[in-house]
């Protein structure tokens, strides 16, 4: 599933990022690293952007960006 | 004296210029958002009969990336000659910190961690085994909390005594044998030649054309199908994370995160914006109750100092003509701008610095984001639009947090929308005087009502222009938006409050000042001296009859307005003055004098409201323009910023004239 589609609270395993060079590195220096959990701590008045929690700090990332982020549910 | 340079490196907001300021005893704003240092400063501080040069660099995530500040802090690091590098990390976000201290140890020999916010920590039950951390860093760390001022001098101590170490050789997996393949054709500098080997092998052009133009490559073919299949960015960001956990396992003990429960109302879809627009109505209500009186009081004041003037400059047996320049000219405007201006502006500067510390800012950029993106720009845009509240020049200088070059001028030209601390007086005189009535009660909240609902009429108004100049002269799509939402930090009071007035309020009054003194030889020139009989003034304001008669003004009015051109502040007085033809200015205070006067010159609630849009819509004054020019290094989109906003007062006021 895509990083865009989590809901409020959820959380999950990023596992792959699906984007062009520049965005990528940008992800990659916020620390969304494949391995890492992620989760949806906000979600802006339009539902566009939505704040993620990923290692103690929170991003906002627009959902066409989120978009190129695959992640999956994990199991606890 | 021993000199030593230290270049502070650090993520955005883990209170890097703090640390500065309090070393250099420097006055750097800290705000609570990333990106609030732009370019880099630099400033010195005396220890142990040591000279220290400090040089504070631009908030980055990582050394290797492509962004502006980036580059300005790895280019730093690579190529100016320097000392020790300081990485200031957050106490309560060590991964992030610990990442940068790593990238660090492999461009430069002497390196210290300062874990600040150590007190953050503590309260919120972070436990960090900082002996353990020391050696597996193998790196002196030194705890600091720069908001007390705690550790500094460790600090000083440190960079005073540390030791050089080798450059960090990490593990890059399937990347080391490709890496050794190019060493070899690297030449002998002071550079770690890994790192460069990751660059080339990264292709990170801006770094291939410094390596050429030091020329430090020998004759190098590069084998692309070995890298075909391996993404090397993701491989070096990997690694980097793999030897962050392991240097952070388990020597930090920490609480479960909960995300601030404030945060759910702020950004909610019910309460998120109504929120946003109560707050900036608090802001104008506080701002408008509490400057009447000062203002009074202050221009009661210096009015009574008038006639002391006069005698002493009598005294000295100065002509009478020159006395008048400089009493009623020069000495009248300038007191007119102090006490207008500075009351509002201790009220407002110190309530917005609060929100702005509080961490408040990005929450509005991340709730009105889909506009912009709709718009094609960037949500930090309207960070940048909060601070053109405060000053336009200050707003636009600001836009530097806005990474691609296309978003950051729509931000630049469209910031002069957000009226200024400088337009706010003239503004809530005007809507008091005709829109409220005098003497009723609830003015000050109704006139905050109308402030405000004109200030969302004008956001709207951004969005709109930057709708259509994404669409036709900066056309393009809206590149990635990533923005921190920090924690909420509450501020020091007092040295909220203290910082300002200091470098805020003090900082825009004096500006003004200084534009207001020439302005008022000006004024007095044009409105004392005769030329075949008739005032300069009346020549001036019958030319422009005509063309403010079509926009529901009047010459007098619109020379005002253009006269007004080096600061905001100045427009009603000249206009007064034209009115009243006494040459000088009048009490502004008395608001029931003011309105008799613009009444019996033929205004009416039409000239009002054209006024009103003619003051939101008008060109930048000059600090702006120029800051314009410099941060943009562009006539064309000087003259933009400087076009846009008055054909947008223009058509306004051609409309309502057409309605009424």
């Amino acid at each position: 599933m895509k990083l865009c589609d989590l809901k409020i609270n959820e959380e999950a395993k990023i596992i792959n990022l699906k984007c062009n060079n520049i965005l990528k590195r940008r992800f990659l220096d916020l620390g969304l690293i494949p391995g890492e959990i992620i989760k949806c701590v906000l979600i802006s008045p339009f539902n566009n952007p939505k704040a993620y929690l990923i290692n103690n700090n929170v991003y906002a990332l627009r959902n066409d960006d989120a978009n190129f982020v695959e992640v999956i549910y994990e199991r606890v | 004296m021993k000199e030593y340079k230290v270049a502070l490196i650090g993520t955005p907001n883990v209170g890097k210029s703090t640390i500065y300021n309090a070393l250099t005893k420097n006055h750097e704003h800290t705000g609570n958002w990333a990106g609030k240092t732009v370019g880099f400063t630099k400033g010195k501080c005396i220890y142990q009969n040591n000279l220290i040069t400090f040089y504070d660099l631009p908030g980055t995530y990582s050394l290797i990336s492509k962004s502006k500040e980036e580059i300005i802090a790895t280019d730093f690091i690579c190529f100016e000659p320097f000392d020790v590098a300081v990485v200031v990390c957050d106490a309560t976000s060590l991964e992030k910190g610990i990442n940068l201290v790593i990238q660090t140890k492999e461009i430069c020999k002497k390196v210290i961690v300062c874990l600040n916010m150590i007190d953050e920590a503590k309260k919120k039950g972070i436990i960090i085994d900082y002996d353990t951390l020391e050696k597996r860093l193998n790196t002196r760390v030194i705890k600091t909390n720069a908001r007390d001022k705690m550790g500094l001098n460790n600090l000083l101590e440190a960079i005073l005594t540390v030791k050089e170490n080798p450059y960090l050789d990490l593990n890059y997996g399937p990347l080391n044998k490709l890496i050794n393949n190019i060493i070899p054709h690297i030449k002998d500098n002071p550079l770690n030649k890994k790192w460069i080997a990751l660059r080339i092998l990264e292709n990170n052009k801006h770094y291939l054309n410094k390596f050429n133009e030091l020329n430090l490559i020998n004759n190098l073919k590069l084998d692309l199908t070995e890298i075909e299949n391996i993404d090397v960015s993701l491989e070096i960001v990997t690694n980097i994370s793999k030897e962050v956990k392991r240097i952070l396992k388990n020597i930090v003990i920490k609480k479960k995160y909960h995300h601030p429960k404030i945060d759910r109302i702020l950004t909610s879809k019910i309460f998120g914006i109504p929120i946003m627009l109560l707050m900036l109505l608090i802001i104008f209500y506080l701002t408008i109750i509490g400057a009447n009186y000062p203002s009074d009081l202050l221009f009661k004041f210096f009015s009574s100092l008038e006639d002391n003037f006069i005698n002493i400059l009598s005294y000295i047996h100065l002509p009478n003509i020159i006395i008048d320049l400089l009493v009623n000219g020069v000495y009248r405007t300038l007191y007119w701008v102090i006490s207008v201006m500075l009351p509002p502006m201790l009220i407002f500067f110190p309530i917005f610095t609060f929100l702005e510390d509080l961490g408040l800012l990005p929450r509005i950029a991340f709730n009105m984001d889909n506009a912009f993106r709709k718009c094609h720009t960037c949500g930090k845009q309207a960070l940048t639009m909060c601070m053109g509240i405060g000053c336009n020049a200050v707003g636009v200088t600001s836009s530097r947090i806005i990474d691609s070059k296309r978003e950051r001028i729509i931000a630049i030209l469209t910031n002069v929308f957000m009226p200024c601390n400088g337009k706010f007086p003239t503004l809530i005189a005007i809507i008091t005087m005709f829109f409220i009535g005098l003497n009723k009660t609830y003015s000050s909240l109704s006139c905050a009502l109308i402030l405000t609902a004109f200030i969302a009429l004008n956001i709207l108004v951004t969005f709109i222009v930057s709708f259509i100049l994404s669409k036709t002269i900066l056309k393009g799509e809206a590149t990635s938006f990533t923005l921190e939402l920090p924690p909420y930090r509450f501020p020091k009071i007092w040295s909220t409050i203290w910082y300002s007035i200091k470098n805020r309020a003090i900082f825009v009054l004096m500006r003004a000042v200084k534009v207001a003194i020439p302005a008022g030889v000006l004024i007095w020139i044009v409105a004392n001296i005769k030329f075949n009989n008739i005032l300069i003034l009346n020549y001036l304001t019958n030319f422009l009859n005509p063309i403010g008669t079509l926009l529901g003004i009047d010459g007098i009015v619109l020379l005002a307005l253009i006269l007004g051109f080096p600061a905001n502040e100045i427009v009603i007085p000249i206009m007064l003055m034209s009115y009243l033809e006494t040459g000088t200015l009048i009490d502004f205070a008395n608001l029931n004098e003011l309105k008799n006067i613009l009444v019996l010159n033929g205004w009416t609630i039409k000239t009002a409201i054209c006024f009103l849009f003619l003051m939101l819509y008008r060109f930048p004054c000059s600090t702006t323009l120029l800051t314009i020019k410099k941060e943009t290094n562009s006539n064309f989109y000087t003259f933009l910023s400087f076009i846009i906003p008055t054909i947008i007062g223009i058509l306004f006021c051609l409309l309502i004239n057409l309605i009424f």
